[in-house]
C-alpha cells in the first residue's frame, strides 16, 4: 500500500514539446512533435509542410528547360546533381547522344557537389553534438569548392549548368588547374576533420550504437545513399545504375554494417575519399568536343514514361516523367531521398536521450526542402 | 532611530566577525581606516562595505566584457576567423557595445511565467559570483575580506548560483527551459562533490582553508610541485568540475543550443540575459582564479623573482588565472558536448573513485612527509 502511494506520488508523466520549425538542430523548418519522458524520447512525430512550394505541380506548367532550375530548390546542396537528374531524363526520352565531355564534365562537377554537401554536413554534425569549431572547417573547404563553381557557372549554390542537351556552357579555363589544387588541398584536410572528430572520445561515445538501423529496416524504410550504406544495404546508384562517365571510374562503395550515428558517419568521411579518386580519375582525361548538343527550342518528350535515377549527396534521387507529348509533363515524381530517409527517424530515435535524437538527425542528413519539394 | 539601526548593523557584523573570524583585510581595512577619521567607527564600517562592493561591481562588469572579448577572440581564432576588431582598439570596446545594447533593449518575458521568481533570479546568480569575488587573493592586500574557512566558502557559494539557474528555467514556463534547469541542477549537484573532494585534497596539504594562509604555505614552492602527484590529479579534476560547475561545454548541458536552443535563459531577454551571461563568464575567472590560488601560488612569483614589489603580485595572478581560462576556451571550442547520462556516468563512476583515492594517497603523503619542498 505504502510502495503504491509512493509510487503514484513519484509517477513520471510524459509530455509532448515541440521542436521547430524554429530550432537550431532541425536544419530548416522541419517540426517534430515529441513525446518525452524526463530526458527519454517516447515518440517523434515529423510534422512535415513548412516549406513546401509544390514544385511537382509547377513542373506540370513549365517546359523542360525551365524545370531544371526548379530542382536547384529541392536539395539545395546537391543541387548539379538534381539538374543533371532532370537532364538525364529528357535526353534518355529524346535518345540524344550526349558528348562526352559533357558526361565526364557532369561526374566531375557532380563529385565535388557530393565534396561540398558532405563538408557542410561535416560541420553541422559536429556543431549538433557541440563541437562548434567543426563548422567553420567544413567552409573553409566547402568555400574553394563554391569558388570553383562560380567561375565555371556563375553561381555558388543553385547552380543551373546543366541544360537538357548538355551544359549551359563551357568550363572556364582555370577549372582543371583549380580542381586539381583542390584536390591536393583536400587530401591533407580529410586527416585533419579525423583529428578534430572522428578520433575524439565524446564524439565516439555520443556516437557509437546510438540510432541504429538494422539492415532489414533500412531496406523496408526505404532508405538510401549514406544512411543505407551505413547499415550494411549496398545501394550506390553510382555502383549499380552508372550514368554519365561513372562507367569508365572505378571506386569503392563505402560500406559499414554496424548501422548506427558512427557508422553513417564514417560512411560519409569514406565518400569524401572515394569522390575524390573518381575526380583524380576524370579530371586528366576531360576529352575535347562540344559542350553542347542543339535541341528544339521547344522540346517535346515523346509519349510514354521515363524514369532515371541518381546518387545525390543524400541518396536515391528519381525522377519520374509521364508526358503526352507536349511541352510540358502530364505529371512528374521526384523521389527525394530526404523524405525516405526521414520516415526512419522515429524507429530509431526512440529510447534514446534527446542529445541522442540531435545527434542522430545530424547523420539523416536532412535537408528539409527536399523532403517538402 | 538611525543611530539604533547602525548600531545593530554593527552589532550584526561584531558578531559574524566572531563567529567566522572575519578580518578586514587589506583593502578593506585601509578604506576602513581612512574613513574613520571622518565619521564614527560604525558608519565608517557600512561605508566601507558599500565602497568595497561598489569597487568589486566595477571589477565584475569590466572582468566579464573582457572575458568576453577573449573568449570571442579566442573562439575566432580556433575557428580560422579574426573576431571582433572593429570597434576600439583590436575590438577592445566591442562588448562594451554590446552590452549598451542589451541595456537599451526591452525585456520581454513570457505571459504565464512567475514573475517574481522570474525576475528574481538572475539575481541568484551575478550575487553568488560577486561574493565568490570578494574572496580571491589577487595579492596580499587586495582581497575585500579573508575568512577562517575561505576555500569552504568559496564552494557554498559557489552552489548557490545553480538556484538562480533552476528558478530561472522554473519560472520562465518554457519546456526547454525547464529540462535546461533540472540538468542544470542535477550537474551542479554530481560535480559539487569533485569540486569539494579535489580542493579537500589540498587541504591535507596546506592544513588551512584560509586562503591567505594557503598563499603562504606556497613560499616553499606551489602546491602542485609540493603535492606532486595526488596534486596534479587534483587539478586535472578540479579543471573538469569546475568546468561542469560553471555550464561550460563540454558540459554545457544546461544550454545545449543545439539541444534546448538556448536552454534555461531561453525566456530572458536585454539586462537579465546579460546577467546570466556575464556570471557566466565571472564564474569561469573564480575556477580559474581558485586553481591559481589552490594550485599555482596565488600572487606568489615563479622563484620569488619579483618578491620585493608586492604590486606586481596582481600581474602573477591575473597571467596565472588567465592561462587557465585559456585552458577553458580550449576546452570548449574543440570539444563536443557530453550526453547527460554520460555526464553523470563520468562523475559517479569516474571522478568520485578517483578522487576518494587520491586524498587517501595525499594523507600518506602527507604523513610520510614525501612533500617536495623548494
Amino acid at each position: 500500500m505504502e510502495t503504491e502511494t509512493l509510487n503514484n506520488n513519484f509517477k513520471s508523466e510524459e509530455y509532448f514539446i515541440n521542436m521547430g520549425p524554429q530550432h537550431p538542430a532541425t536544419h530548416g523548418v522541419l517540426r517534430l512533435l515529441l513525446t518525452i519522458d524526463g530526458e527519454i524520447i517516447k515518440k517523434v512525430e515529423p510534422d512535415l509542410g513548412y516549406i513546401h512550394r509544390s514544385i511537382e505541380k509547377m513542373c506540370e506548367r513549365d517546359s523542360y528547360q525551365q524545370i531544371v532550375h526548379l530542382t536547384d530548390r529541392m536539395d539545395y546542396l546537391s543541387s548539379h546533381i538534381n539538374n543533371e537528374a532532370v537532364c538525364l531524363t529528357v535526353e534518355n526520352a529524346l535518345q540524344l547522344e550526349i558528348p562526352e565531355r559533357v558526361k565526364v564534365i557532369r561526374t566531375i562537377i557532380g563529385e565535388l557537389t557530393r565534396i561540398a554537401s558532405h563538408c557542410l554536413w561535416w560541420g553541422v554534425m559536429g556543431m549538433d553534438v557541440g563541437a562548434l569549431s567543426t563548422f567553420f572547417y567544413g567552409f573553409r573547404d566547402r568555400e574553394m569548392i563554391n569558388d570553383i563553381f562560380e567561375e565555371t557557372c556563375g553561381a555558388r549554390l543553385t547552380m543551373n549548368y546543366n541544360v537538357p542537351g548538355g551544359l549551359m556552357w563551357d568550363i572556364h579555363p582555370n577549372f582543371i588547374n583549380r580542381v586539381k589544387k583542390f584536390v591536393a588541398h583536400f587530401k591533407t584536410k580529410i586527416p585533419e576533420y579525423d583529428q578534430l572528430l572522428t578520433g575524439n572520445i565524446i564524439f565516439q561515445k555520443r556516437t557509437k550504437g546510438v540510432g541504429v538501423l538494422s539492415k532489414e529496416d533500412a531496406i523496408s524504410f526505404g532508405v538510401s545513399g549514406p544512411v543505407a550504406r551505413g547499415s550494411g544495404y549496398s545501394c550506390d546508384v553510382r555502383k549499380y545504375h552508372p550514368y554519365s562517365a561513372l562507367d569508365r571510374v572505378t571506386f569503392n562503395e563505402a560500406l559499414q554494417t554496424e548501422g548506427d550515428t558512427f557508422a553513417r558517419y564514417q560512411v560519409r568521411i569514406q565518400e569524401l575519399w572515394e569522390s575524390l579518386s573518381i575526380i583524380e580519375q576524370l579530371i586528366d582525361n576531360i576529352p575535347e568536343g562540344e559542350h553542347r548538343v542543339a535541341t528544339n527550342a521547344v522540346i517535346k518528350l515523346p509519349k510514354g514514361e521515363f524514369y532515371q535515377k541518381v546518387e545525390t549527396a543524400r541518396g536515391e534521387l528519381g525522377v519520374y516523367i509521364i508526358s503526352t507529348g507536349t511541352k510540358n509533363p502530364y505529371r512528374l515524381k521526384f523521389r527525394s531521398p530526404g523524405f525516405s530517409n526521414l520516415s526512419a527517424l522515429n524507429h530509431i530515435a526512440v529510447g534514446g536521450k534527446i542529445g541522442d535524437l540531435v545527434a542522430t538527425m545530424a547523420t539523416l542528413d536532412l535537408v528539409i526542402p527536399d523532403i517538402d519539394r | 532611530m538611525f543611530r539604533l539601526i547602525i548600531q545593530y548593523c554593527f552589532s550584526i557584523t561584531d558578531i559574524h566577525a566572531s563567529v567566522i573570524g572575519l578580518r578586514s583585510s587589506g583593502i578593506t581595512r585601509s578604506i576602513q581606516d581612512w574613513l574613520s577619521g571622518m565619521m564614527p567607527e560604525a558608519t565608517a564600517q557600512i561605508v566601507g562595505m558599500v565602497i568595497i562592493a561598489l569597487i568589486y561591481l566595477g571589477i565584475f562588469s569590466v572582468a566579464g566584457l573582457f572575458l568576453v572579448l577573449i573568449e570571442r577572440r579566442v573562439a575566432a581564432w580556433f575557428q580560422l576567423r579574426i573576431g571582433p576588431n572593429r570597434v576600439g582598439f583590436q575590438g577592445l570596446l566591442q562588448t562594451m557595445a554590446d552590452a549598451l545594447k542589451l541595456v537599451s533593449k526591452e525585456l520581454t518575458g513570457t505571459e504565464r511565467a512567475d514573475k517574481f521568481l522570474y525576475n528574481l533570479a538572475p539575481y541568484f546568480v551575478i550575487i553568488s559570483a560577486l561574493m565568490a569575488l570578494g574572496l580571491i587573493p589577487f595579492t596580499k592586500a587586495f582581497q575585500a575580506f579573508d575568512i577562517n574557512i575561505g576555500i569552504f566558502f568559496l564552494i557554498a557559494i559557489s552552489s548557490i548560483g545553480v538556484i538562480g539557474i533552476l528558478l530561472g528555467g522554473w519560472a520562465s514556463n518554457n519546456k526547454f527551459a525547464l529540462i535546461g534547469a533540472m540538468r542544470s541542477g542535477v550537474q551542479t549537484i554530481s560535480y559539487e562533490l569533485s569540486v569539494g573532494l579535489s580542493l579537500l585534497t589540498m587541504i591535507l596539504l596546506t592544513g588551512s582553508l584560509q586562503l591567505s594562509e594557503i598563499v603562504e604555505v606556497q613560499k616553499n614552492g606551489w602546491l602542485i610541485v609540493q603535492g606532486h602527484i595526488p596534486a596534479i590529479i587534483a587539478f586535472m579534476i578540479f579543471m573538469i568540475a569546475g568546468t561542469a560547475e560553471t555550464n561550460r561545454a563540454p558540459f554545457d548541458m544546461v544550454e545545449a543550443e543545439s539541444e534546448l536552443g538556448a536552454g534555461f535563459h531561453t525566456e530572458y531577454s536585454g539586462m537579465k540575459f546579460a546577467y546570466f551571461f556575464l556570471a557566466e563568464f565571472i564564474n569561469m575567472f573564480i575556477i580559474a582564479a581558485i586553481a591559481t590560488t589552490v594550485f599555482f601560488g596565488a600572487w606568489l612569483s615563479p622563484f620569488g623573482i619579483t618578491e620585493s614589489i608586492p604590486i606586481l603580485g596582481v600581474f602573477w595572478f591575473l597571467a596565472k588565472a588567465m592561462v587557465l581560462v585559456f585552458l577553458m576556451m580550449w576546452f570548449r571550442w574543440t570539444f563536443p558536448r557530453l550526453r547527460v547520462d554520460q555526464l553523470l556516468t563520468l562523475e559517479w563512476k569516474y571522478l568520485l573513485p578517483i578522487n576518494l583515492a587520491n586524498i587517501v594517497i595525499m594523507a600518506f603523503i602527507v604523513w610520510q612527509k614525501l612533500i617536495i619542498q623548494i
